[in-house]
């Protein structure tokens, strides 16, 4: 390989579906903003898809220093083949010294390739991106073990160093109103060449009935809801926040839901992003199956639940008239996030 | 037809500590597995053969006891068990995992390999596609369902929102999920057998590949501190009327960027 010196700058990979992009790539945006600075070095976004230049303008309001745009029919829709193609094409010819990517199906699908393709080393699922100052180095930190250890990666003789970036960890930056940056046209030839997979169909996926499990927000009910009628309350929540239904034991006992939603030590162990508690008290084989739950809040009238000593937030107070609430005002938060968007 | 299914032995557990003293993993104790989604792609394996026939070989690397789980997959109905054991194969990253697995792939006949798509002691998902690339093959991850036909497989997988209806001609390599299928358990007849086949035991020398690319030596990145998640402290509680908990709330997830 080449002087690792020759590489230099922050690299972004700009996942997009359809012509959206994945809101993870601004997240990476915003953080790679932060490391090129301390590099003194440039953002440089890399756009693979086809007919997708129009995003340019967006990913410069938003941090990018330099876009390069690899349009071309073969990168349509996702295929790992040709997508390794253009972004071992983008690297071999222009060098970053850091590329990140975000940690999402595609993401960590694509990354391992590319850093097999280019010989260099990858670190899966980042919550936390520095820049050692001493070496200039990547200092990558990402959750094992369940979560339950951190390590921190170095990659010190290899470039660039790769990382996936877990989405929602990163924070992106307030756009630069009328900002603009210059679009590298990178033609990659031989994209479809010797395909030996094809896509025989794609269909949205119908998420209505999740496995909690899988779920990334669980809004979950137990004994104070007081009946089963109330869960249609939750329901709702769910649904704003893009969430799944889950319940304590004491209301699938009592027949108010599938014991499928079930939560717990005779039911599954989860690890949303997101678990909402309402009217759950908390008893210890409850919490036993969601206390590793990234961010807990817990609704309940009993300031003394023991649901209170595990969440994050907790809210005493009457989950029939704190729910409706909460709808609403997250619902005017979307609105208004939505208008700031790209 | 020839699939081989590589496995990792992992600990039953994602309750891990560190050892405060010396930074390394507390395993003391703790059972060791087959990793569920390895375990799914060797029931997939075991399937097609049920079907089809097939010979199902499978192939684990790690300290000697990882026979263990190899003989797990003998007496779930594997024909044959190739363990990877050297010192010199030890501290590898994925990349120098997936090189030596590679190595080993290209010495044994195979139109199907099968991976799970992660394992949960280090959760990276990487080994798969890397092995894939090491070896030019294609790779399909994150398998949900999957079917032969005559010379190509039929995968499903999820991206994201999206289903994929995949198919890719053989030989490629297909990453499983645990939700693929439930395996299947031991039989008596099967775990009487497993101790009558025999396990080929490959080293360093038995590969064909760069010392560069194997090991610590070979791995182009480190661990350069590990520590324990610290533990969740109290949260904040709060007693307020409705509407002030729900915008206090709602600050809240604006905070953790879940809004």
């Amino acid at each position: 390989m080449s002087n690792i010196n020759d590489y230099k700058g922050v690299f972004v990979f700009v996942q997009q579906v359809d012509g959206t992009a994945a809101g993870v790539a601004y997240e990476l945006l915003g953080k790679g903003r932060e490391l090129a600075g301390k590099l003194n070095a440039e953002v440089t976004v890399v756009l693979p898809g086809y007919k997708v230049g129009g995003l340019a303008a967006a990913l410069a309001r938003y941090g990018a220093d330099r876009v390069i745009l690899v349009d071309d029919p073969a990168l349509e829709t996702y295929m790992t083949e040709p997508y390794t193609r253009a972004l071992t094409a983008v690297v071999n010819e222009f060098k970053p010294g850091i590329l990140l990517c975000g940690a999402t199906s595609i993401g960590r699908d694509l990354a391992p390739r590319v850093s097999a393709r280019v010989r260099t080393g990858l670190t899966a699922d980042c919550t936390a991106l520095e820049i050692q100052e001493e070496t200039g180095d990547l200092l990558m930190t990402r959750p094992a073990f369940g979560g339950n250890v951190m390590a921190t990666i170095v990659c010190r003789e290899r470039r660039p160093q790769m990382a996936t970036v877990r989405p929602g960890v990163m924070r992106r930056l307030e756009p630069r109103a009328g900002a603009s940056c210059p679009v590298v046209d990178f033609k990659v030839a031989g994209l479809a060449e010797g395909r030996n997979v094809e896509i025989l169909e794609i269909s949205k996926k119908v998420s209505a009935k999740l496995d909690i499990q899988e779920a990334k927000v669980l809004v979950a009910g137990g004994r104070g809801l007081g009946g089963p009628e109330n869960f249609r309350l939750l329901e709702k929540l769910a649904e704003v926040l893009g969430g799944t239904l889950a319940s304590s034991r004491a209301c699938v006992d009592a027949g108010w839901c599938d014991k499928e939603l079930q939560v717990g030590q005779t039911g599954k162990t989860v690890r949303p992003n997101l678990y909402i508690a309402c009217g759950i008290s908390g008893a210890i084989q409850h919490l036993a199956g969601m206390e590793e739950a990234e961010v807990i809040i817990a609704v309940n009238k009993d300031a003394g639940a023991p649901i209170f000593e595990v969440a994050d937030y907790g809210v005493v107070g009457d989950v029939h008239k704190i729910v409706p609430q909460f709808i609403e005002q997250i619902k005017a938060a979307q609105a208004a996030k939505e208008q700031q968007d790209p | 037809m020839k699939i081989v299914v590589c496995i990792k032995q992992v600990p039953n557990t994602n309750k891990v500590k560190l050892d405060p003293a010396t930074g390394t993993l507390l395993r003391k104790g703790i059972p060791s597995i087959i990793n569920p989604d390895d375990k799914a792609g060797l029931e997939a394996a075991l399937r097609l053969k049920d079907r089809h026939g097939a010979q199902v070989t499978a192939l684990s690397m790690g300290p000697p006891q990882a026979e263990a789980a190899l003989r797990e997959a003998l007496a779930m109905g594997a024909d044959e068990a190739v363990l990877l054991t050297d010192r010199a194969f030890g501290g590898a990253d994925t990349w120098a995992t997936s090189s030596t697995l590679a190595a080993a792939l290209k010495r044994l006949e195979h139109d199907l390999i099968i991976t799970g798509r992660q394992a949960i002691d280090g959760d990276t998902a990487q080994v798969g596609p890397q092995i894939a690339e090491h070896l030019g093959l294609p790779n399909i991850s994150y398998a949900e369902e999957l079917r032969l036909e005559s010379d190509h497989i039929v995968v499903k997988r999820q991206y994201e929102d999206r289903c994929h209806v995949i198919k890719a001609k053989l030989p490629c390599l297909v990453t499983a999920l645990a939700e693929l299928n439930k395996p299947r358990y031991m039989t008596p007849g099967g775990i009487f057998t497993a101790y009558a086949k025999p396990i080929r035991v490959w080293g360093r020398a038995d590969l064909d590949v760069d010392e560069a690319d194997i090991g610590l030596n070979g791995s182009p990145t480190r661990v350069f501190k590990s520590f324990d998640k610290q533990a969740r402290g109290t949260g904040s509680k709060v007693e307020m009327d409705p509407q002030a908990a729900a915008a206090w709330l709602v600050e809240r997830l604006q905070e953790k960027f879940i809004l």
